[in-house]
């Protein structure tokens, strides 16, 4: 294996429309690493997601993956490459009209010419691994959301990916389905041997997995490190986040004019 | 004042230019669709699945409202024929009627409001759940594996459809028109045959529905790949797909009935 | 739903559409009778061919033996010229007349041979020698008309 990193985003720009949404990201996922990009919502964290899966060009920079510049590449190229990519979406995304064994199954049927009986056995072991063997026959609809997540995360590494991408695998779940994702995450990265990128704003959950941090503000990295060098960060911005304070640099109130303008002397006019 | 006139001429024009672009960008994605028809036309199988969910599925509707048009039909058929003593001439006006117009164009209207409605909504509804990116990311696409298949389907089923509109109504109109009323059977049928050309009327009918269901198929997958991943998204996007697949079947109707019979 | 039952029900909606299709071309659509074997032409000149159409019926004796295939005008002669596609099982002589005839009164019109006498027959691409133009209400009641107005004339 080689050392250079899986993921390298360099100083790369992305603008929608006029507006500016990421500016100067320069960013590494390193091989085998749980990877934590953080800030609130709106700042560009899914944006970064989806320039790393090449759904989403790069006004200007450049985004490598596995030494192939993503942007660059035609949609065969594009397409080879998302299959050594797995990828959670915020509420699962699973097929609706399939049953959990099926949207396993699908990146399998898609893509290889394996037996149903192979197709069988290792959706089983997939699902096994995330402790749904037996839900293998019910409909998404019939799923809690924590186990639709899960199926979900079953599905994604259906093809043994080398990079694993979770937009917000935290959102929205109960405290026990939040902890056995968070597990899940780390110990299928270790096991597949892939990097994992986790696009996220739960800070406490993320922290008990991933290696290392950045944190995105306003479409900038305004901070990076390990775990515990987070915790123990000084940045205004950061402190606020990870102990989840109202009012810091991310002010409480909306921009507007003063109180004493738009109340106080509005009343005194009236008065 | 003239400040007002302005805005209003701009917002106009804004709204102009936003229609023409969505023409351009729904004939590209109709031109994509084709494109990526490989997968739908070689694994049949998922074709078949959307037949069964546009074409089975609309039977009932279709049958029912076509023997209640052919009835009705047959009784007010009869009404005007008998004043001018040629009621033998029912089997003609409503094997003509439907074979030409109200066939292909009410099975269409039907069409595009139980199945063109469902695929917009099914697909938009996809969309916003993130189905089809995430079948992106794992390198499907999905005009290939969602979009083409169920434009397929509705171009297979259409055709289907309307036939049998057409004969379930002609069966309605001999039900009121011989068994009710007391038209002579022989003539009505004979009369009948010796009037509907194959392929002046039948052929130009199934042609007809054949466009139509180009037409809806395409405006349903369209309008759902289209939408606004929201759940007020959606529900316009089947609105649209009703209204805009309804007056295209007219307008359509319109243009084919004047290239095909022209009278001479 | 499963693989087989799908397969079955498309099957089966399938079977209907092409059933219906076919109960409109054959019991509905002339395919059964206009299509049936070998025909040979025939061309008829008519002063007048009245309301005549393509597609209308050729008789004889009351049976359609052909149908008229195009209508057009001798800018020459000033005449209408008919072609006419015969079943070839129905050989007609040489003299035959052909009328235009209407089916009641303000029924369609079509084309009745009345057969002569000649032992030859129409050969494929010949020409009807004896016509006779359509009968024009307007004119039959103008007529009319007219010959009253002098009789009540002749009177006075």
């Amino acid at each position: 294996m080689s050392s250079t990193p899986l993921v390298k985003l360099s100083n790369v720009n992305f603008t929608y429309g006029s507006r500016p949404i990421l500016t100067g990201i320069n960013l590494e996922i390193p091989r085998g690493k749980v990877v934590a990009i953080m800030g609130s919502s709106g700042c560009g964290k899914t944006t970064t997601l989806r320039l790393i899966g090449g759904q989403l060009k790069p006004s200007s920079g450049e985004v490598r993956v596995a030494d192939q510049v993503v942007h660059d590449l035609d949609a065969d190229g594009l397409y080879r490459l998302r299959r050594r990519m797995g990828m959670l979406f915020q509420f699962g995304a699973l097929f609706t009209d399939m049953s959990v064994y099926d949207n396993v199954a699908f990146q399998m049927r898609e893509h290889t010419d394996l037996p149903e009986t192979l197709i069988h056995d290792l959706v089983l072991m997939k699902l096994n691994a995330v402790g749904l063997r037996g839900a293998h026959a019910l409909m998404p609809s019939e799923l809690s959301g924590g186990m639709a997540r899960r199926v979900a995360l079953a599905r994604a590494v259906a093809l043994d990916p080398m990079l694993m991408m979770y937009d917000e695998p935290f959102a929205g779940l109960d405290p026990i389905s939040l902890s056995v994702i968070g597990e899940l995450i780390r110990k299928l990265n270790d096991a597949l041997g892939a990097s994992s990128i986790v696009v996220t704003h739960d800070v406490q959950e993320s922290l008990k997995i991933v290696d290392y941090v950045y944190f995105v503000s306003e479409g900038k990295i305004v901070a990076e490190g390990t775990a515990e060098e987070i915790k123990k960060s000084r940045t205004p911005y950061v402190h606020q986040f990870v102990w989840g304070e109202a009012d810091g640099p991310v002010p409480f109130h909306y921009p507007a004019k003063t109180y004493r303008e738009q109340i106080v002397d509005r009343a005194v006019r009236r008065g | 004042m003239a400040n007002r006139f302005a805005q209003a001429l701009t917002s106009l024009g804004e709204k102009v230019t936003s229609r023409i672009w969505r023409l351009g960008f729904a004939a590209r994605f109709l031109f994509m669709t084709l494109v990526y028809s490989g997968t739908a036309l070689r694994r049949f199988q998922l074709t078949i699945r959307e037949i069964y969910f546009s074409g089975v599925q609309s039977l009932i509707i279709i049958m029912v409202s076509g023997l209640f048009v052919g009835m009705v039909l047959g009784l007010q058929g009869y009404d005007t024929l008998q004043r001018y003593g040629s009621s033998e001439a029912l089997g003609i006006l409503v094997a003509l009627s439907l074979v030409r117009e109200l066939g292909p164009v009410v099975a269409a209207l039907l069409f595009a409001s139980r199945a063109g409605s469902a695929i917009t909504a099914e697909i938009g509804l996809m969309k916003a759940t993130e189905q089809l990116s995430a079948m992106e990311m794992m390198a499907v696409n999905p005009i290939a594996r969602v979009v083409a298949p169920r434009f397929w389907a509705g171009v297979i089923s259409m055709p289907m459809l309307a036939a049998l509109f057409s004969a379930m109504g002609i069966f309605g109109g001999y039900l009121v028109g011989v068994q009710l009323i007391g038209v002579d059977e022989g003539s009505f049928w004979s009369q009948m045959q010796a009037t509907v050309d194959f392929r002046e009327d039948i052929i130009n009918g199934v042609i007809k529905s054949f466009v139509f269901g180009i037409i809806i198929s395409w405006i349903a997958v369209f309008e759902g790949y289209d939408s606004e991943p929201t759940a007020e998204g959606v529900s316009g996007a089947t609105t649209r797909t009703v209204v805009t697949s309804s007056l295209a079947i007219l307008a359509a109707d319109f243009i084919l009935t004047a290239l095909m019979f022209r009278g001479f | 739903m499963n693989r087989a039952t799908l397969d079955l029900w498309v099957g089966l909606f399938v079977a209907i559409g092409l059933a219906a299709l076919l109960f409109l071309a054959l019991k509905v659509g002339n395919l059964a009778t206009s299509s049936s074997g070998e025909t040979y032409r025939l061309q008829a000149r008519f002063d007048n061919i009245g309301g005549l159409k393509v597609r209308a019926a050729v008789k004889s004796a009351g049976v359609v033996v052909g149908r008229v295939t195009e209508i057009k005008f001798d800018s020459k002669d000033y005449v209408a010229v008919v072609g006419m596609q015969l079943d070839q099982r129905y050989q007609f002589p040489r003299d035959t007349f052909a009328t235009i005839n209407t089916s009641g009164l303000l029924g369609e019109q079509y084309i009745g041979m009345e057969v002569g006498g000649d032992p030859e027959v129409f050969k494929d691409g010949d020409t009807v020698k004896k016509t006779q133009s359509a009968v024009v209400l307007e004119k039959l009641i103008s007529q009319f008309m007219f010959s009253k107005a002098s009789e009540e004339t002749g009177k006075k």
